[in-house]
């Protein structure tokens, strides 16, 4: 099936592409087929620049549901560590 | 009976006279030959959409793909191309009916032409297939595997305004329909729906559904191929358009 599931983000940092650094400006998140992971589903996230002219400048991501959900996690866990809510915290 | 094909990318006039891209596959033995707009899945114009238009050149159909990501990306890699459709919010359906109204005037226009174009599409593809069976003037019609054609009001959106199983009243051709039994969506119950519509409308459908298969087992490439659905599948679609697309 298809989801057409699809939400959008805008995101600050910097993503490694094919051609370098690129200054980052939205995160593409849906759960639909993937292109290349050997799944019929997968979590898929795009990271795009802020300048989209390119449609081959991103890095993307295609994830099972369990990897998607630990890595999640991770992040999350990574963010609410004592010494980075100290470094996070304005 | 000559086996040469000609296939290649080219351009044609899609929505509001939009160049797109499109990708043609042509049987070159002599004599008329019917057209096939392919509608790709959602993954994209790629290397396996395109596999597929050959396949229909064998078989003695002019093959035309229309890209419906064209736009988003000209001259992209087909992921990227889908990555940036995506992130665009999609292929507004009306866009769509534009794209496929170019390629089946392409059709027409082809010098070997038998003035029959039939159109065929994959996952999303199978939903845009109903859309445009509905819509536009085809001779006969294949949904594979098309979700979405069965939608609550609260799933509509700009992109997407109509329910297509609400067109169903409108459909002018033939329609052949390939399901796996194990699809979330179309979910066998979509399908029954889709059958109870078409019945109380008196249309010209012939569905299948099968046991064991998925979602998109057609796609050699993809966990979710299935060899008996696929071979199936593929002698339903050459008898149908046999049947509705010969001279």
């Amino acid at each position: 099936m298809c989801t057409y599931l699809t939400s959008t983000e805008p995101v600050a940092g910097s993503a490694l592409g094919r051609d370098g650094w690129f200054t980052l400006g939205q995160s593409v998140v849906y759960f639909d087929h993937p292109q290349e992971a050997a799944a019929e589903h997968a979590l898929c996230i795009d990271f795009r620049p802020l300048d989209a002219s390119d449609a081959s400048r991103r890095v993307a991501v295609e994830l099972d549901a369990a990897s998607a959900r630990a890595l999640a996690a991770q992040i999350l866990a990574t963010l609410d560590h004592e010494e980075v809510r100290a470094l996070t915290q304005a | 009976m000559s086996d040469a094909m000609q296939a290649e990318t080219i351009s044609i006039a899609g929505h509001r006279g939009e160049e797109i891209e499109a990708y043609l596959a042509r049987p070159l033995g002599e004599g008329t030959h019917p057209g096939v707009v392919v509608i790709h899945h959602m993954p994209g114009y790629d290397r396996a959409t395109k596999e597929i238009a050959r396949t229909f050149a064998v078989y003695g159909y002019a093959a035309l793909c229309p890209n419906l990501f064209h736009r988003y990306a000209p001259g992209a890699k087909s992921a990227d191309a889908a990555a940036a459709a995506r992130a665009a919010g999609g292929v507004p359906d009306e866009q769509c009916y534009g794209d496929v109204s170019g390629a089946i005037s392409h059709l027409r226009g082809l010098s070997d032409a038998n003035g029959k174009v039939g159109v065929i599409g994959y996952c999303s593809g199978g939903r845009q297939t109903y859309l445009v069976a509905c819509t536009l003037n085809v001779d006969a019609a294949v949904d594979c595997y098309g979700g979405g054609v069965v939608v609550s009001a609260d799933q509509l959106t700009p992109e997407r305004p109509v329910a297509p199983i609400d067109l169903t009243p409108k459909l002018g051709c033939p329609l052949l329909g390939l399901f796996g039994a194990q699809d979330a969506n179309p979910s066998p119950e979509h399908v029954a729906r889709m059958e109870a519509e078409l019945t109380a409308n008196g249309k010209n459908f012939e569905f299948h559904s099968y046991e064991g298969a998925g979602h998109a087992f057609f796609s050699v490439d993809r966990p979710s191929y299935n060899l008996e659905a696929a071979k199936d599948g593929w002698q339903r679609i050459w008898a149908f358009f046999g049947t509705h697309l010969a001279s």
